[in-house]
């Protein structure tokens, strides 16, 4: 993050900041994000967040593991190397389930994570970026971008008024 | 989310108000030093893993001729460790996906503690089918890869070959959905070293977290890609143990050749899973003090599933036997008479009384909710089904279709030594992760907390005001 100034409400009360959150929401107000040590259930159109295209990732890797080892099995078993183990078919679909369905879970599932931490930048050994070091223990930070509030001294308000414990500024 | 909770909704943790106090009480064995007796413990595993290992490499210099198998009984010991670990490495996954799925908050104290004893029994459990191919080197021939062996290509057609993928498929996800769900509380540990001053640990943590940082925009992808992880994982926790029943269903060995196994199996991991994960919470639970998350209510309810997978357990052992009536085949009758009656009689009789008669105890209240007894009947669990393998894999081996070839089987002390040392490494890996790791799933039981109290660091700074 280039420096920025950051208005920051810290709330010790999820609901308290889900309250604060919902008036600014309805006031126009552009909320950066919110740091919480769990997740907020109905935090997401107040962020703008649209629905994660993860899942068409995980779908589309699936279908990609699924590929693969149809086509491997029937191209090793099938064509180049067609083994006659006790005169039973080359090519036969149920025998193929199971290995198809692994191999669609374990591409699935790897990829999607791995695409999952890509996207949110997360790599071992970063240096996490924190408006407080508390945001991942007991307390709630709604971040606003301050540079793109009208009047930072009437949001700064509605948090003081919802509860908010602090309300500050930091650069990050 | 604590917003809008029902009062009538029952309470899963008790004498907890605050967020850090979940914290404090799961970070503690974390933040406290060695104690003597964990070092005990750990110790008396690793020597009991370390003799095992031993073994292991006695069996692979000299060959599996030191075990006690014989012409006739091919599979015995080493195969039946390897499903009785397979099957404990059932529970974890079911408790972290199908019950996410089925959104049972009662989950959340104990799935961390199941998927780590998930990932350590399957590390058990692979070593058994690499073992008992004597030459594991060879093991690489179980790969599908170009090779300058000739027409050397694996078998598509066999259960062997589909257990190695769903084996290690099973690992690999087991051990990323764990590791995914530690990461947040990879990160409340080191921002909580941070407040200490203790570098070294907020480094180490740190570095686990991968910049953890709790955003609204993470949160949201994260929860999104725990829900497709637990729906990729339900039906692979059921294929795995579907795919290892056809390592004997598809056989044509009297006992083994029938279509009921993969449910049966199923049913049987569950079962064996949950009498290993009862075991280890009423010791975990105990030592650590954290029977204000993992509390009796816990405790009940892993004994309802017991009562119900131990009675889907009995109903196979019946179904079988009135098959192998029904089916007119005299082999198959044979073969279900001798495994009752036969020289093996007794092992498949501790595992009747193991796992259909003793679980039943459960449907009582008074036994639910005694630690004691309850610890006992997950050990008969563990107990029986071991047997349950065993009797499948022996008495099914050792008397088929030519009397002439008919044998007995003994396990040598090998055996039984690699056997043990597998337990010795089960527990040094758990009693690594119980010092070492957050033994709950801190963020998600946070999210059970109804109306959290104000942090101990803001009373001092300001009085209780609620707006």
């Amino acid at each position: 993050m280039s420096n920025r100034n950051f208005v920051l409400g810290k709330f010790w009360h999820p609901d308290r900041a889900m309250d604060a959150i919902k008036e600014l929401f309805e006031a126009g107000v552009d909320i950066y994000d919110v740091y919480s040590p769990f997740p907020l259930h109905g935090l997401e159109p107040y962020l703008n967040i649209k629905r994660t295209r993860l899942t068409v990732a995980a779908f589309i890797y699936g279908a990609f593991g699924l590929a693969l080892a149809l086509t491997m099995m029937n191209l090793i078993f099938g064509v180049v190397w067609p083994m006659n183990v006790g005169g039973k078919p080359n090519m036969p679909i149920p025998a193929e389930i199971p290995i198809s369905f692994e191999t669609t879970v374990l591409f699935a599932a790897h990829g999607m994570i791995i695409t999952f931490f890509i996207v949110g930048r997360y790599w071992p050994g970063k240096k996490a970026i924190l408006f407080d070091d508390r945001q991942t223990d007991d307390i709630f930070v709604v971040a606003l971008e301050e540079s793109k509030l009208s009047n930072p001294a009437e949001v700064k308000e509605v948090l003081r008024k919802h509860g908010a414990y602090d309300v500050t500024e930091k650069e990050a | 989310m604590s917003h809008h909770v029902s009062p009538i909704r029952q309470k899963w943790i008790t004498n907890t108000q605050r967020y850090e106090q979940i914290t404090e009480d799961v970070v503690r064995p974390i933040e406290s030093r060695i104690n003597l007796t964990w070092l005990f413990w750990t110790s008396v595993s690793a020597l009991v893993m370390l003799t095992g290992f031993g073994l292991m490499a006695w069996t692979i210099w000299k060959g599996i001729g030191v075990w006690g198998l014989n012409k006739t009984v091919g599979w015995a010991f080493d195969i039946t460790n390897f499903v009785f670990w397979v099957g404990i490495g059932h529970a974890g996954t079911l408790i972290s996906a199908v019950l996410l799925l089925f959104r049972q908050a009662w989950r959340n104290s104990i799935n961390r503690a199941s998927e780590a004893m998930t990932i350590f029994a399957v590390l058990c459990a692979g070593l058994f089918p690499i073992l008992h191919m004597g030459r594991l080197w060879l093991g690489l021939w179980f790969l599908p890869m170009p090779n300058t062996r000739g027409s050397l290509w694996v078998n598509f057609n066999s259960p062997l070959l589909w257990d190695v993928f769903a084996i290690s498929t099973y690992l690999s996800v087991s051990l990323v959905f764990w590791y995914l769900g530690m990461i947040p509380d990879f990160a409340t540990i080191r921002d909580r070293f941070a407040r200490q001053g203790k570098k070294f640990q907020e480094w180490i943590y740190g570095g686990l977290a991968f910049g953890w940082e709790g955003s609204g925009r993470n949160w949201s992808r994260y929860e999104v890609i725990s829900l497709i992880l637990a729906g990729l994982a339900t039906p692979l926790v059921l294929s795995v143990h579907s795919i290892v029943s056809m390592d004997f269903a598809t056989s044509v060995i009297p006992g083994w050749h029938t279509t009921i196994f993969p449910p049966y199996f199923v049913a049987g991991a569950i079962f064996s899973g949950f009498g290993m994960v009862q075991t280890l919470m009423i010791v975990t639970r105990k030592v650590y003090k954290l029977e204000n998350y993992i509390t009796l209510d816990h405790m009940e309810s892993i004994a309802k599933i017991i009562i119900a997978t131990g009675s889907l357990v009995g109903l196979a052992y019946t179904t079988e036997f009135f098959m192998a009536w029904y089916s007119g085949v005299l082999w198959e009758r044979y073969i279900f008479i001798n495994r009752a009656f036969g020289p093996y009689g007794w092992s498949y009789w501790i595992m009747f009384s193991c796992n259909v008669i003793s679980p039943q105890l459960f449907w009582f209240k008074k036994v639910r909710t005694s630690m004691l007894l309850t610890f006992i009947l997950s050990i008969f669990v563990n107990i029986g089904m071991w047997f349950e393998r065993f009797v499948i894999i022996v008495t099914s081996l050792h008397r088929d279709y030519l009397p002439s070839s008919w044998a007995m089987y003994t396990p040598t002390y090998v055996e039984v030594g690699i056997f043990i040392g597998t337990f010795g490494l089960f527990m040094t890996c758990f009693l690594l992760f119980s010092k070492y790791l957050p033994v709950i799933n801190m963020f998600e039981v946070k999210t059970l907390l109804h109306d959290p109290e104000m942090p101990k660091f803001l009373e001092e700074k300001q009085p209780v005001t609620t707006a």
